[in-house]
């Protein structure tokens, strides 16, 4: 598909950096405002459709994008799991335990290991949203030429 | 008690949709009525007159907070929802290049 | 409280009555955009921020896909015939959708008032939730420490939908060379 405007395109090579940084800051401070992994996930994609849809699918080199995505959201699924594995031989004999210790409540770093979950899933949610996407356009591509 | 009987009948006009439309769009966007009412309740049964979110802060003792249960549940259900209509989409799209309408009546042959 | 959340769900109503019947593909799409925006009202009255913050950014993303994929197909609904066979369809379900709703209004006697939620597997989330697991945010902590098992599953689903539409989407595959 064609791309849009100049006005456009400048306007979102402003924005998309701020909204990227939003997105990390959701994911980080999890758990001590409203937000997580899921809703910072969603956002950084949202970022990165926008970039798609100004500049067109023309420019882009679609297919290598997508091979990447692909292999971002199966790593961050693979660590997910040994981070979960890990708990079964450090802390007592209970799958998916919380063995970091936990300091004091409110503080950026506490609350054990919920913050690396944090952090992973929301990588997991963007690459696998991106993915989506990117089979959408690149399908569009192939048939109309 | 009317506010549960009303969030049922979003239910059900979802429900009239998929079964009675004979678009292929119109019965996505039955299914995701459907699915909007579902979270709409979940999230009316663990509510508590004058409660607070549930983020601790630090000034106030005895705080009465809105049950968390719920919310988790309904956090998980939303991210599956859109991941359920991205593949109805996608064989919506499917049936269009190969049949050329989006009309369920002419879809009926079982080959290829 | 009682009475915001009943005209906001009859808003809701009305728009999803009109998503089904427009004549045009287009004004369906914008019209199903008041069904989940107003959830997103209904969520911040509700006193839950987790789920607003989700549903708006879910609610654009689903948007924006379903504008592409009619955009690139036909925008006209297809043609119906008024015959007496489509009128006692509709009768025979407005009478089924009735019966049901009289239904519901019995089932739900057992059920606490709206807004006076006793919590009996809530009570240790909201007492020792903090010292448990040490994070702030209640949501959070219920979600990734004593529900662990249900983030595991919803990842997975995620990652196998993506692979299902890269599967369906795929171009026609290169023949086998033939003589």
């Amino acid at each position: 598909m064609n791309g849009m405007t100049q006005i456009v395109k400048k306007v979102t090579q402003l924005m998309s950096g701020l909204i990227f940084m939003y997105g990390l800051y959701i994911i980080t401070h999890g758990h001590l405002t409203p937000g997580g992994g899921f809703a910072g996930g969603a956002i950084v994609a949202g970022g990165f459709i926008l970039l798609i849809l100004a500049y067109g699918s023309k420019v882009l080199n679609l297919r290598k994008e997508e091979t990447q995505t692909s292999i971002t959201e199966s790593v961050a699924l693979l660590v997910i799991v040994m981070l979960a594995l890990a708990g079964l031989f450090l802390g007592t004999y209970v799958f998916f335990n919380n063995y970091l210790p936990q300091g004091e409540i409110g503080q950026l770093i506490s609350a054990g290991v919920i913050p690396i979950y944090n952090i992973f899933i929301g990588m997991e949610v963007a690459a696998a949203l991106l993915t989506i996407f990117l089979g959408l356009v690149i399908y569009k591509e192939e048939v109309a030429s | 008690m009317t506010v549960y009987v009303m969030c049922f009948i979003l239910f059900l006009v979802g429900l009239y949709g998929v079964l009675t439309r004979r678009n292929l769009i119109k019965i996505v966007i039955g299914f995701s009525i459907m699915e909007f009412s579902c979270f709409l309740f979940l999230a009316m049964i663990g509510y508590i007159e004058n409660g607070l979110a549930p983020i601790l802060k630090e000034e106030m003792e005895n705080p009465v907070y809105v049950d968390p249960l719920p919310q988790a549940m309904v956090l998980t259900a939303i991210v599956i929802g859109l991941a359920t209509t991205a593949m109805l989409l996608a064989i919506a799209i499917r049936i269009y290049k190969k049949y050329g309408t989006f009309d369920i009546r002419k879809v009926n042959e079982l080959k290829g | 409280m009682e009475t915001l959340l009943s005209i906001l769900i009859g808003f809701m109503i009305i728009g999803a009555l009109y998503a089904l019947h427009a004549k045009d593909l287009l004004s369906a799409l914008i019209a199903q955009g008041i069904v989940g925006y107003g959830l997103v009202i209904a969520f911040l009255n509700l006193r839950a921020p987790d789920l607003a913050i989700v549903q708006i950014v879910v609610e654009t993303i689903t948007l924006i896909v379903m504008v592409a994929v009619v955009l690139n197909s036909s925008r006209e609904e297809v043609k119906e015939s008024w015959n007496r066979n489509k009128i006692l369809n509709i009768v025979t379900s407005l009478v089924i959708v009735g019966f049901m709703a009289y239904i519901f209004a019995f089932m739900i006697q057992p059920l606490q008032p709206f807004g006076d939620h006793t919590m009996r597997m809530s009570q240790y989330y909201t007492q020792m939730g903090a010292e448990s697991t040490g994070a702030a945010n209640l949501v959070t902590g219920v979600l990734f420490d004593f529900r662990g098992y249900d983030t595991l599953g919803e990842a997975t689903i995620l990652f196998t939908a993506a692979l299902g539409v890269v599967t369906i989407l795929r171009a026609k595959p290169k023949k086998e060379t033939e003589s």
